[in-house]
């Protein structure tokens, strides 16, 4: 079982939340900076696997994270998962993020935190649900392909907000997460 | 009105969406809040327009607030207004936002129910998905009831898409509404097959998350997933797999060993590191659970260990961490394997990741041994030196006295070390654990009385330096040490050099600045030292004047104590001053005190074991719970204000009370007031008894004689002003180990004089025959005589998964096949499993039926197929549970009639997949050994048909003991546990009286047999395929030699065929897929396909094997006749009466009859011969007639009408395929012509 899913940055800002078990919004701002402070101060070069904080968990639960440039992807697990598993499924859903907003950035996330849901509703379900990320790929296109033909979201609305981002004093800069593409070479069999 | 739609579409332009609304906040970094606040201003606005757009838009920047924390459960109702929405744009802005925000108490849930329904049956397959997405996130037990049919539906849906999601989500359909498991079961077993990878993948995750929680009701799957196993290629699966298996290998260790071989495999041939590693952990739980019964795993054992040691050295922290975890586990049961390791553990400690120096200090834990102890704790004290942050310095202490006191102190030798190390221990600067090295120095002096006279010197030194300790951080945990200094030195103050000395030191004016309760010990204990001290100096005239110094000094200390804000110190010690004062006079007159003196604090304390209290057992006709006066209404706080009121009286005038009472009581009036004290406690049940071997005469000091000497060894300096040096002790350790070798090597010649110090020793020699330095006697822990032994594992009552614990090889009730119809909120009662079912079995069951037969025979095919197996097993238990249950049913009843009667040979497939156990040689004790196993395995595997959840230890206690208690039934009297289950049987057939028990019947026939081996056989319809048999053929060994590559062949006709696999001819023979090792038989099956089944048939078949001998191998064979009679195409079925009425009535089938004479065995017999033999089941009895039901594989129904008067049975029969019948008739007359 996955109990949450937590993706902030290097400051602790998140970036989206998923918990599929109900926690008050004051706790879960809590959890995201308890799990924030766990993992922030951990090197880049040690293990990628927590005993859970106190707020979400207990002894059979674990942090499972990833970190990419500037963000911080946390899986809040069980012990029915797999720890290499989790790792990996991690990955392929940041490769997942990654095709489907060609070169993702933190930028991607922050302003289209609802497609980012979109897309990791078909990977995970409070289990894991799809692992082949062409499966996945391919399910979200169909997805977007249906809501472009209901046109509801119209061309016009776009070009307003062209407009509306000429009055913006600053325009926020790409942040590149870099190379997303970081293979553990121990997981590639998957 | 136009312009008014334009004017709408132009403001919808210039709305915020989403990104501006990110965009905004990002510019607004000074004032964010204040921004925000506004948006949801605009917000609100917009949620009030009719657009369905603005409102999609709008709830889509709620969800995004949502995350930074805000709560926007107010706008729950138009959330749930764009969830309805015929858009998936929409739906799927509506549904995000419900799924981050909803929950169970979320009131407008209730209004999603009908809208979710819609969804959920949508021809869109996206709004589907979306749906269920969203329910994973708030299903509540309300919409879980009320949706659980659509979701089941939905997990046969044509879309894999949409399949996979609905049988993940049945998960939390479950633990919502426990009462859809058993229903929906049959059909997630499905989905095990399901030839979408996904589905498959999803079904394993649920199943695996439902058996972890509950394993032993998923036993009965193993083979399925034992198949799954070794047929999957899917890493994720697989993972699932092996990580159950790993839950069910403790419950069956059978199934253990039929896993080390495949799972080796994998570890040697995969590559992927997670399924490596997972199979190392489920190798681990097999070692574990066969670690009794199977001396020859070390190889498993090595390899494991080997691997671990690989993913431990490897660079990749992960694979560390992990290795080290799973290390941890075979530690528990194989320490020695891992102990050589021991130098990569070690290593481990330097890591800089915390994580892995807290697994490598977990590891430790078990690896110490009396030789190492010394070592490790060397090194630990050297990492706490080292050690930055106090978290892992903490950690670090508290393994290191873990490590020291684990399982009663058995690991160490030499408590003066140890007393030496938690004294070093205390000089951690701002450590929280000062009460954990308190507490185990009490434990030490108390428990082991040789180490008292050491332990004493150590804390008289400490209590002198106790400034060093304190420092300016009075706060800091670490000053709990001095409580128990204190403590230890006036206990054992006959053992201090100096008392005086350290009377003095105790009552110096800084004590004051202690914490309360710390200074109350030292208050009462300067006391103790006191009686000490003038015990030391009377006798001798002279010192007189040294000890009224002495009661001088605490008259002259104690004031401060008796000023003390804190009421103990200020009750004790204004008690105790005034005992001085009194003394003191005393001592003006030249009385002796001193032996009085002494009589106040006379007596040994005995360490009471932590659950003492709790095993006090409660005396009969105690009622705890009881009110002793029913409390009056209203009455609780007048209650309090009294008591408050009485406690600040008290408190005031506590101290002028005492004084005069504690000083008038003379020696004599107390001792007589302990010799009633004694006499009382000795009638008190309640009062915890000293054991006799420590109840020793007061007065007597302590019985020192018997304590045995420690001989200390004087090279260690004792009172080093500063604090003593554990090192130093461990050097000592050596040479004493060095010495104690040669001593030993000369003591085989001279043993006996050379019994030095070995009285007493609590243990037998250790594994490396190390004799502790002290020949400790470590007291232990007192316990009421009669106490209950009981372990408290206390389950969290609480767990949701409790509720999931639910038998699922039973055979679905008829009213089960639906999940409960839906009433109104208000009637739900949530009831228990049990209840449901029984309540829904009597009442509402046969009227059900005829309503709905058309369904339910659809619906039957289908579940049967999945169930034949279980339902088979589950015979067993209903047996078990028919014998515990008395046999009230004294009228016919029709749930009871369906359930299917006989039992089969098959019933236990678990067992057959699992024992390699031998056959018997007489058909009819083959039955015995697949029948006897359920006695005890299904028991095991699937618990005692549905399982009240809170079901106390004290029954699963019983439920072990039955078994064992079968077991050994199993193998003394073989025949008379069999009849004990046909009764059973017989009732389960709806019998009305008492009726003789039944023969042991078998359906496995002799196949063929000659020198070499033995073939038996059974027949059975395969449920799944109307034109399909199963043949299973059990393989015995009979002679000395191995056979191997048995190769199975019949000649097909042109009405059946043995089903080879694709691509092989139609005369190539099938590989029997296993060896038999001699004396060892197996099972395999067979799959037929027949066209007609009206007539019988045989087929001829050949059997090739080689029998191989040490030195040669023959190649043989061996002809058989399979016999495929047209009851082998019948297939038990239940029937309701008025089912089995109406297709009478229907005047379809065709009769025939038949009479059998002479035949004298009890109508019951013959039924259960019928049911047995034939796969009837019972329908309808009624004195010495009764009705019977069977349905053959391609859905012919098959009615008897059988009657007996006078020796004589008359069988009606009618079938829909009159050939068939007249062939079943013939073949029911062989059978009882034949007994």
């Amino acid at each position: 079982m996955i109990k949450a899913i937590l993706i902030f940055n290097n400051h602790g800002k998140p970036r989206l939340i998923r918990f599929y078990e109900y926690f008050a919004e004051d706790v879960q701002q809590q959890i995201i900076r308890e799990t924030f402070h766990l993992v922030s101060k951990r090197d880049d070069n040690v293990c990628n696997f927590l005993e859970g904080g106190s707020l979400i968990g207990g002894s059979d639960y674990k942090l499972i994270y990833r970190h990419y440039a500037t963000l911080y992807f946390v899986f809040c697990v069980d012990s029915s998962e797999s720890e290499l598993g989790i790792l990996d499924l991690i990955q392929v859903f940041v490769e997942t993020l990654d095709k489907c907003f060609e070169n993702v950035c933190e930028l991607d996330l922050i302003f289209h935190m609802d497609k980012v849901h979109f897309i990791l509703q078909e990977v995970v379900m409070g289990m894991v649900l799809e692992t082949n990320m062409n499966e996945i790929v391919g399910q979200v296109e169909l997805q977007n392909r249906m809501e472009k033909s209901e046109g509801l979201l119209c061309s016009a609305a776009r070009a307003v907000s062209a407009v509306k981002n000429i009055n913006l004093p600053e325009m926020p800069r790409n942040i590149n997460i870099g190379d997303i593409n970081i293979k553990v070479p121990s997981l590639s069999p998957f | 009105m136009a312009l008014k739609i334009v004017k709408g579409s132009i403001d919808r332009m210039f709305d915020k969406n989403l990104q501006d609304l990110v965009r905004g906040i990002r510019n607004h970094k000074e004032d964010e809040a204040k921004y925000i606040s506004t948006c949801i201003d605009e917000i609100k606005q917009e949620l009030k327009q009719d657009n369905i757009a603005v409102k999609s838009n709008a709830v889509c920047k709620l969800t995004y607030l949502q995350m930074l924390g805000y709560d926007v459960s107010w706008a729950a109702f138009n959330i749930v207004e764009v969830m309805s929405s015929s858009k998936f744009t929409y739906k799927r802005i509506g549904y995000l936002a419900a799924s981050q925000c909803f929950h169970e108490s979320t009131d407008v849930i209730m209004l999603t129910t009908n809208q979710i329904r819609k969804d959920l049956s949508s021809p869109n397959q996206y709004d589907t998905g979306v749906a269920l997405t969203g329910l994973s996130c708030f299903v509540t037990p309300d919409l879980a009831r009320d949706l659980a049919n659509d979701i089941m539906t939905l997990m046969s849906h044509t879309k894999p898409y949409i399949r996979k999601k609905a049988v993940l989500i049945m998960y939390k359909v479950f633990l919502k509404y426990p009462e859809s498991l058993r229903p929906a079961f049959p059909r997630m077993k499905e989905k095990l097959e399901d030839p979408d990878p996904g589905v498959q993948s999803a079904a394993v995750n649920v199943i695996c998350e439902l058996a972890r929680r509950n394993p032993k009701n998923y036993l009965s799957l193993a083979p399925l997933f034992f198949k799954l196993m070794t047929s999957s290629t899917n890493n994720w699966v697989l993972i699932k797999i092996i990580k159950l298996f790993g839950a069910l290998t403790p419950l069956e260790p059978r199934l253990g060993k039929k896993l080390i071989e495949p799972l080796t495999n994998l570890i040697h041939s995969t590559s992927a590191m997670s399924l490596l590693y997972e199979c190392v952990n489920t190798v681990i739980a097999v070692l574990i659970s066969l670690s009794s019964g199977m001396p020859n795993h070390s190889a498993s054992i090595q390899l494991c260990v080997q691997k671990l040691r690989i993913l431990i050295e490897d660079s990749d922290q992960n694979l560390k961490y992990l290795g080290l975890l799973a290390m941890s586990k075979i530690l528990k049961t194989h320490p020695k394997s891992v102990q050589s390791h021991k130098d990569l553990i070690l290593q481990c400690l330097d890591d800089k990741d915390e994580s892995i120096r807290l697994r490598a200090l977990d590891l430790l834990y078990g690896m110490v041994s009396k030789k190492n102890l010394m070592e490790i704790v060397k090194k630990l004290m050297l990492h706490v030196d080292k050690a930055e942050g106090t978290t892992y310095r903490d950690e670090l202490l508290t393994k290191i006295i873990d490590i020291c006191s684990q399982s009663n102190y058995q690991y160490i030798t030499n408590f003066e070390w140890y007393i030496s190390i938690l004294v070093e221990l205390t000089r951690l600067e701002g450590t929280r654990h000062g009460h954990l090295i308190a507490s185990q120095m009490l434990d030490v002096a108390i428990r082991v009385k040789a180490i008292r006279a050491f332990a004493v010197a150590q804390m008289a030194t400490l209590l002198d330096n106790a400034h060093l300790l304190t420092g300016n951080t009075q706060h800091s945990g670490i000053c709990e040490v001095l409580y128990a200094a204190a403590w230890i030195c006036g206990e054992f103050s006959e053992h201090l050099e100096d008392p005086m000395a350290t009377l003095e030191a105790m009552l110096r004016p800084k004590v004051a600045t202690l914490p309360g309760h710390i200074q109350a010990v030292y208050v009462q204990n300067a006391a103790k030292l006191f009686s000490t001290v003038l015990c030391g100096l009377e006798g001798a005239p002279a010192d007189s004047k040294v000890a009224q110094e002495t009661s001088q000094l605490l008259i002259d200390r104690l004031p401060v104590f008796v000023q003390s804000d804190n009421l103990e110190v200020q009750e004790r010690a204004s008690c105790i001053l005034q005992l001085v004062k009194y003394i003191q006079k005393l001592q003006q007159k030249d009385v002796e005190v001193a032996e009085e003196v002494t009589a106040l604090f006379a007596g040994e304390l005995n360490p009471v074991a932590p659950k003492a209290q709790k095993k006090v057992p409660v005396p009969e006709g105690l009622d705890l719970d009881a009110w002793i006066n029913e409390p009056l209404s209203g009455s609780e706080s007048e209650d309090e204000g009294r008591k408050t009121k009485g406690k600040a009286v008290f408190a005031k005038e506590d101290s002028r009370h005492t004084k005069p009472r504690y000083t008038e009581v003379d020696e004599k009036e107390l001792a007589k007031r302990r010799e009633v004290r004694k006499a009382e406690q000795a009638n008190n049940p309640f009062y915890i008894k000293a054991s006799p071997s420590s109840q020793k005469v007061y007065q007597e000091a302590v019985g020192v004689e018997h304590i045995p000497v420690v001989q200390i060894d004087l090279s260690v300096p004792l009172k080093v002003p500063g604090m003593p040096m554990s090192d130093q002790y461990v050097k000592l350790e050596e040479e004493r180990r060095e010495k104690n070798k040669a001593v030993r090597k000369k003591d085989k010649k001279k043993r006996r004089e050379k019994g030095r110090q070995r009285r007493g020793d609590s243990g037998p020699e250790s594994e490396e025959d190390i004799t502790p330095a002290h020949m400790v006697d470590i007291v232990t822990e007192e316990m009421p005589e009669n106490a209950l032994p009981s372990d408290d594992d206390d389950k969290d009552p609480n767990d949701p998964h409790k509720a999931l614990n639910i038998d699922l090889d039973k055979p679905l009730a008829d009213s089960e096949k639906k999940l409960p119809v839906r009433t109104h909120r208000p009637d739900e009662v949530l009831k228990s499993p049990i209840e449901d079912e029984e309540g829904l079995e009597v009442t509402s069951e046969p009227k059900k039926k005829s309503g709905k037969e058309k369904k339910d025979k659809e619906r039957k095919k289908g579940k049967e197929k999945k169930n034949k197996r279980k339902r088979k097993q589950e015979e067993g238990e209903d047996l078990m549970e028919a014998g515990s249950e008395e046999p009230v049913q004294s009228k016919v009843t029709n749930d009871v009639a369906a359930q299917p009667p006989a039992s089969t040979p098959e019933a236990s497939d678990l067992d057959f997949w699992l024992s390699n156990a031998p056959v018997p040689s007489d058909p009819q004790e083959a039955a015995a050994v697949p029948d006897a196993p359920p006695a005890s395995t299904p028991e095991a595997a699937s618990g005692v048909a549905v399982v009240v959840p809170d079901s106390e230890p004290e029954e699963t206690k019983s439920s072990k003991h039955k078994k064992k208690k079968e077991k050994d039934k199993k193998k003394k009297h073989h025949h008379h546990h069999h009849s004990d289950r046909a009764r059973e049987e017989s009732v389960q057939n709806g019998t009305v009286e008492d009726e003789e028990p039944l023969p042991p019947m078998s359906n496995y026939a002799l196949l063929a047999e000659n020198s070499y081996i033995k073939m038996v056989c059974d027949i059975q319809g395969n449920l799944h395929d109307g034109s399909q048999v199963v043949v299973s053929v059990i393989f015995e060994n009979k002679c000395d030699s191995f056979i191997k590559s048995m190769e199975f062949n019949v000649m097909d006709s042109l009405n059946s065929k043995l089903q080879r696999p694709e691509g092989a001819g139609p005369h190539d023979s099938l590989t029997v897929p296993f060896h038999l090792p001699p004396g060892i038989s197996n099972e395999a099956r067979f799959i037929f396909s027949v066209q007609s089944i009206v007539m019988p048939q045989k087929l001829k078949g050949t059997l090739t094997f080689i029998v191989k001998t040490e030195d040669s191998s023959t190649h043989e064979k061996l002809d058989f006749k399979l016999h495929f009679t047209c009851t082998s195409y019948l297939i038990t079925t239940p029937c309701y009466s008025d089912a089995y009425a109406k297709l009478l009535e229907s005047g379809d089938l065709k009769g025939s009859s038949l009479k059998l004479e002479g035949i004298n065995q009890p109508f019951h017999h013959l039924l259960a011969r019928i049911c047995f033999h034939h796969h009837f089941s019972v329908v309808e009895r009624i004195d010495s007639c009764a009705s019977m039901y069977s349905r053959s594989i391609q859905g012919h129904h098959v009615c008897l009408l059988v009657k007996t008067a006078d020796q004589t049975v008359s069988i009606d029969a009618k079938c829909d395929e009159p050939g068939l019948l007249r062939n079943v008739l013939d073949e029911i007359k062989l059978t009882f012509s034949q007994c």
